[in-house]
């Protein structure tokens, strides 16, 4: 199969022994998706709690190994990347943004060094001023600078800033896949327009692809390309952004469109109001 | 209304660090006051990095160097006694911890013992204020867990088990399941589902009903705001700049930076994201003089680049830290 930068064929992932003592958790049952070289596109992932979108992401960064099926980056079968330079090769081109900043960064670690590095191994980089620039450059395109970042400590900002930490971070190497999950749940409102803004430059400009995992419905309307709605490891439904989230098909999609809250304190659907307080 | 369940008063709070040799002082909260009154939920929202969970930091006193308290008082009137947060030791901190007041840390998901099954947590946070033998102690607590659509085994599993919004209701059954008179919540719906979100606030919000008690609600989701809360506060650099009824601040904006807010206000539908403010977040090592806003202030004048405006109240219940808010809008 040519022509695909991300080939995912029906790949499943149990887990056994953990949660439920004897029964295994099966948290990705089948799923499959295909991004085209040719075409960057943003690919949005949103579904339940627990349906599976981050250990699919984790597939996908070859973090861990699918138990059936299998995933092809730019034609290579990840499970045979093997040795430290093919994984580096493959670092480079595909880079996580984690789900939880606070859980994503060594906390005895200070960022700017965590930045270096990045710069030293991902992006080839050898003097000291071409890495503190290459930092400064992808920090700004975030909303902070290295000055600001300079010696202090993950548990020295504030979440939203150490979000924008990582997402800078992931921007050094020039990747052509970006693995987004949650990006910008702990960022405000505006903010959270210039980062997803960020997300639809990059696509535009620099061509990378995007898997961009995520709650918010309303954002994922007007950057996504195509969307995908998980439930319990498989994907209900799958389709145009517009198309789905317009007039979602399967029942589960309905409900998570309908389930949307309002920012509008004269529509409670929570709370004083009486209003439905079931889910 | 009663004595207000919670009194703070021109509280300030700076992180004082040096590296290399430089001092540099983060002005995280400056001279915050406000009340919270019993049965209510006071939300929270701002600007990231505005010092939202410096200020419930210091408002539960989990201060920690490089944080340092340097005006102001935090009084709580719970149920049963009257504490003083800054002047108390940390036994008596201890005490009221969990059973008088919880707080649920932004990004708590992480603060769960990796090497430890869940059931320890509970055991070890709840166990002695819930005063049940064991056996019901763990009813009460699969209980609590159904309410936010867990299925009892998570406390058998270890916290790397379970998924980001699993592990994030974990944190807010811990919190609630003694039932507190205050429950203090940063970001706690961050990575939950719509679906899920809404009946998790739902469950907070009978909880807090069935016992009077009252929450501070931060998030930055506004529509969360908008359904949960009573009251809202919004935070710009380091300083409260507007408060009221969520209604009127959602209606009738009137500090320049909250009609922003809620004019950038996504919603399902948009073919293009709102524009984003211009210019760079304040540094808070060196914060703009005067007022914090003025540099991205449509409004401003020379006057707010001297002098930062008071809390004033424009109406009953309404209060607005600008010399020249926005004209009030009727319905
Ligand atoms: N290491 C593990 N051991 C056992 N079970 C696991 C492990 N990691 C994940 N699971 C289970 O797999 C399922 C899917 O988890 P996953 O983190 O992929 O969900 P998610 O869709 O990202 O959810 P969220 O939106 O809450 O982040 C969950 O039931 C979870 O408990
Ligand atoms: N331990 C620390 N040392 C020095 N500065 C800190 C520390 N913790 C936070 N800060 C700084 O204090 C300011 C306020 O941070 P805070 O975490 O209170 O913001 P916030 O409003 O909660 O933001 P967010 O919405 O992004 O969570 C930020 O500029 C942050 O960088
Ligand atoms: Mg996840
Ligand atoms: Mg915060």
């Amino acid at each position: 199969m040519s022509g695909a930068l991300l080939d995912v064929d029906n790949v499943v992932r149990t887990y056994s022994g953990g949660l439920l003592t004897r029964r295994r958790v099966t948290a990705v049952d089948g799923v499959s998706l295909r991004l085209d070289a040719a075409r960057p596109e943003i690919f949005t992932i949103v579904g339940e709690s627990g349906s599976g979108k981050t250990t699919l992401a984790r597939m996908i960064l070859n973090m861990i190994a699918p138990s059936a099926g299998t995933i092809r980056f730019d034609g290579t079968d990840l499970a045979t990347i093997r040795s430290s330079r093919a994984r580096l090769a493959f670092m480079k081109r595909v880079q996580p943004i984690f789900q939880n900043p606070f859980e994503s960064f060594n906390p005895m670690k200070r960022l700017d060094r965590y930045l270096f590095a990045t710069g030293r191994r991902m992006a080839g980089l050898s003097d000291t001023t071409a890495i503190a620039d290459a930092a400064d450059t992808a920090l700004r395109s975030v909303g902070l600078s290295l000055a600001e970042i300079r010696g202090r400590y993950p548990h020295e900002l504030s979440g939203g800033q150490l979000q924008r930490v990582a997402i800078a971070r992931a921007l050094i190497s020039k990747p052509a896949l970006l693995i987004a999950d949650e990006p910008v749940s702990m960022i405000d409102a505006s903010l959270r327009a210039s980062i997803v803004n960020l997300l639809r430059d990059l696509r535009d400009r620099l061509s990378v692809s995007i898997i961009y995992i995520t709650h918010d419905l309303a954002t994922a309307y007007y950057i996504s390309d195509r969307i995908m709605i998980m439930r319990h490891g498989k994907a209900v439904e799958a389709g145009d952004a517009r198309t789905v989230l317009d007039d979602p098909q399967h029942p589960y999609s309905q409900l998570l469109k309908q389930s949307v809250l309002s920012p509008d304190p004269q529509h409670r659907t929570v709370g004083r109001q009486g209003g439905s307080s079931h889910a | 209304m009663g004595e207000p369940v919670l009194v703070v008063s021109d509280l300030r709070a700076y992180y004082r660090t040096s590296a290399f040799g430089i001092e540099r002082e983060v002005r995280a909260v400056d001279d915050v006051s406000l009340t919270i009154e019993a049965n209510e939920i006071y939300g929270l929202a701002g600007e990231s990095s505005s010092g939202k969970t410096t200020l419930i930091k210091t408002i539960a006193a989990a201060i920690q160097p490089p944080l340092e308290v340097l005006g102001g008082s935090v009084v709580f009137n719970f149920r049963d006694r009257r504490v003083d947060m800054h002047g108390v030791d940390r036994q008596h901190l201890d005490a009221i911890r969990w059973k008088n007041l919880s707080y649920i840390m932004q990004g708590s998901m992480n603060v769960l013992n990796p090497v430890r099954r869940i059931r320890h947590a509970f055991v070890d946070f709840a166990f002695r204020h819930i005063g049940k033998p064991m056996p019901l102690f763990l009813a009460v607590v699969r209980e609590h867990l159904e309410r936010l659509h867990l299925a009892p085994e998570v406390l058998d599993a270890f916290p790397h088990q379970l998924s980001g919004g699993m592990r994030q209701r974990v944190t807010i059954a811990l919190a609630t399941v003694c039932r507190p008179d205050f429950i203090i919540a940063d970001e706690p719906t961050t990575a939950l589902d719509v679906v899920v979100q809404k009946s998790v606030l739902a469950m907070i919000h009978e909880i807090q009903r069935e016992l009077g008690s009252s929450i501070i609600f931060v998030t930055h989701d506004m529509a969360v705001h908008a359904n949960l809360t009573d009251r809202l506060g919004i935070m710009y650099a380091g300083r409260l700049v507007e408060e009221g009824r969520t209604a009127d601040i959602f209606r009738a904006p009137r500090h320049p930076y909250t009609a922003h807010l809620i004019a950038s206000l996504p919603r399902l539908g948009d073919s293009a994201p709102k524009k984003g403010l211009d210019g760079a977040p304040p540094n808070l090592a060196e914060p703009p003089s005067g007022c914090r806003f003025h540099p991205r202030c449509p409004r401003a004048t020379e006057r707010c680049a001297r002098e930062a405006a008071p809390m004033a109240s424009l109406a009953p219940g309404h209060r607005v830290a600008c010399f020249y808010p926005e004209p009030e809008r009727s319905a």
